[in-house]
């Protein structure tokens, strides 16, 4: 009960403070829209990764179904609905939700499948269907095809984005702290032992997937909807390695973890550009730090070679295996 | 029919690329059970390799393109790229080798973006043209073969095909009658036995990986002299081609990593020929993700059970 009431009074401390926010420089309100889209992606991810221990790389796909479904449910019906007898805000909350269902579907489609497969083989089957995609958008003319599509509404302001945020912290940190969510963390320590004990394993990682792939779709279509424009390269490979970082850096398993590295990686690259700019540091300097790629790179594996638990994880997730 | 003959040949040049990179993955996954995420990266530093070390060469064999001067740029291009390829294990694997295996792919991967941003860094992300280490031009065929004689066949596409051949023999040499070769098979049959028989495991693993790299380098430039235009994100898609390859022939198995990568480059042209290009690449996911739902151990891999 104490979770419900904190996060109906973390939506209602949202909702007073939006319009307040919106006000901000449009520079930093961009940056932080980001930050509220990449702690949904990341925290979602992490239940698939950090708490059910199944390394998946392809989340920016279950964005892009996210993005592309809400976006394409809002420019066909958005402004045709019972002529008027929905709001534009529902027309777009049920396009964010169609969105979501859609990525979930596909996570469902994508999740049986592959997740009978372990590690390394997971990691590049995921990449392969992001990649699949991707290419099924570049070849889907409704959608935009390689020009990307445009002219979406924007509805995204802060309340949503960090109150479907806020809701996706609940769900998470609630499903994995219930009896029943125990099973996920069952499955990461010991996938044997779990199915020994009576553990359905297959179902707890199609869940943890499914509802990984729906916060990925929610987000896609908060993205779709702030921006205003989608492309299919926006949701390659990169991306979803931008939020595998986010996961590892927070700590695979670390709710709050994780939303603090999804702040921080968000804001790092605008600090970097800041930085590029400094004409007092010397050029490579500048160089680097306006490639974050770079540092991203390094960033992982130092982390793997000296503290591979993340900065806030918990150790069980990269745990030494007897 | 002469297309689908053309489409046939085009496709085992760049499957014999692609069956190079993957013979690096399946050999380093043969000793260390892990798939090396940097392996298309060496790929991409091979090429490299010759952009900047090809015109000083050339310049000691005389004027222009010569075969003496292309052989000792492939040679020492597999030799920078067999160091680097040491290197990374050495720096980022050794020391987690005991670790669980999340931790290696997630280092693995780290490595690949580095390798592909510093390369950016370092080289300039615009694509660069290759130099030109060989002449290439198209084969003249006889009038007297018929029909057959519209077949467009090029000098590059010969030597690739020549030079992947012999590599793969000598790699079969060396894997199969020498006492490294046999100490790779004994590490990657039980590496404690191994160990316990007088074997060095490190030595070998890192001579694995040097090999592995070699055989990355050489594919670099062989895909070079092919298509002259090179770049740092070039390994990417390479390297995840050549990995769909070595799983498709199954892991761990050298001829079927050879055999995996003919047939995608087969596949791909083929997809280009006659569908639709922009399909090339999810086809080639798809042929991943039915082979590995179908027969995970590939067309010529064993099975391995796990163990608690």
């Amino acid at each position: 009960m104490r979770a419900q009431l904190t996060l109906i009074g973390v939506l209602i401390a949202f909702g007073a403070a939006s319009p307040l926010i919106g006000g901000i420089n449009p520079y930093y309100y961009d940056i932080l829209i980001g930050v509220g889209i990449n702690i949904i992606l990341a925290v979602g991810l992490n239940l698939v990764n950090g708490y059910t221990g199944q390394f998946s790389l392809g989340h920016a796909g279950f964005m892009a179904v996210g993005a592309y479904a809400s976006s394409w449910l809002t420019l066909r019906f958005g402004y045709s609905i019972g002529n008027g007898a929905l709001s534009t805000t529902t027309v777009y909350l049920l396009a964010l939700l169609g969105g979501g269902l859609g990525a979930a579907i596909t996570g469902l489609a994508v999740g049986v499948p592959s997740l009978r497969l372990k590690g390394d083989y997971l990691a590049i089957v995921t990449l392969g269907f992001n990649e699949i995609i991707k290419g099924v958008i570049q070849n889907a003319e409704p959608l935009g095809a390689q020009r990307g599509l445009g002219g979406m509404e924007p509805h995204t302001n802060f309340f949503w984005t960090f109150g479907f945020a806020a809701l996706t912290v609940y769900v998470v940190v609630s499903l994995v702290n219930s009896t029943y969510g125990r099973g996920f963390l069952a499955v990461r320590d010991d996938e044997i032992a779990a199915e020994a004990m009576g553990i359905n394993t297959t179902k707890y990682k199609v869940l943890a997937f499914v509802l990984g792939a729906f916060f990925a779709g929610i987000a896609g279509g908060l993205y779709a909807h702030f921006k205003q424009f989608i492309h299919p390269e926006g949701f390659n490979f990169m991306k979803s390695v931008d939020v595998v970082v986010m996961v590892i850096l927070g700590g695979m398993g670390s709710t709050i973890g994780v939303c603090i590295a999804a702040a921080l990686l968000t804001i790092l690259p605008e600090l970097l550009r800041y930085v590029s700019r400094i004409d007092a540091l010397p050029d490579w300097l500048q160089k680097t730090a306006e490639n974050r790629m770079i540092l991203y790179s390094l960033l992982l594996i130092i982390l793997m070679l000296t503290r591979p638990q993340g900065l806030f994880g918990s150790r069980a997730a990269v745990r030494k295996k007897s | 029919m002469i297309e689908f003959l053309q489409q046939l040949i085009n496709g085992l040049s760049q499957g014999s690329i692609y069956a190079l990179i993957a013979l690096g993955y399946t050999m380093v996954f043969g000793v260390l059970r892990f798939i090396n995420f940097a392996h298309g990266d060496v790929y991409m530093l091979g090429s490299f390799a010759g952009f900047y070390l090809g015109p000083k060469v050339l310049k000691q064999f005389g004027e222009g393109p010569s075969y003496a001067g292309a052989i000792t740029v492939l040679l020492l291009a597999m030799v920078v790229c067999a160091i680097i390829g040491i290197v990374i294990e050495r720096l980022c694997y050794r020391p987690l080798r005991d670790r669980p295996k999340l931790a290696v792919l997630i280092t693995a991967i780290g490595v690949s973006l580095f390798l592909e941003n510093g390369g950016q860094f370092a080289f300039g992300a615009d694509p660069k043209s290759f130099p030109e280490i060989i002449t290439d031009r198209a084969i003249e065929i006889p009038e007297s073969w018929g029909s057959l004689s519209a077949l467009t066949i090029t000098v590059s596409q010969v030597i690739v095909v020549g030079v992947t051949i012999a590599l793969l023999f000598l790699l079969r040499y060396i894997v199969l009658h020498t006492k490294t070769g046999m100490a790779m098979r004994a590490l990657s049959f039980n590496p404690l036995a191994a160990q316990l028989m007088g074997i060095n495991n490190d030595i070998v693993i890192s001579f694995t990986f040097g090999l592995g790299s070699a055989m990355a380098g050489a594919a670099g430039i062989l895909t070079s002299i092919q298509q002259p235009s090179i770049d740092p994100l070039m390994g990417i898609n390479a390297g995840l081609k050549a990995f769909v390859a070595a799983v498709l022939g199954g892991i761990g198995n050298i001829p079927g990593a050879a055999l995996g990568g003919i047939l995608i480059g087969l596949l791909e042209a083929l997809v280009v020929g006659y569908g639709n290009p922009t399909y090339r690449d999810p086809i080639v996911f798809a042929v991943l993700i039915v082979i590995l739902l179908v027969k995970p151990t590939g067309l010529l891999g064993r099975s391995e059970r796990e163990k608690v």
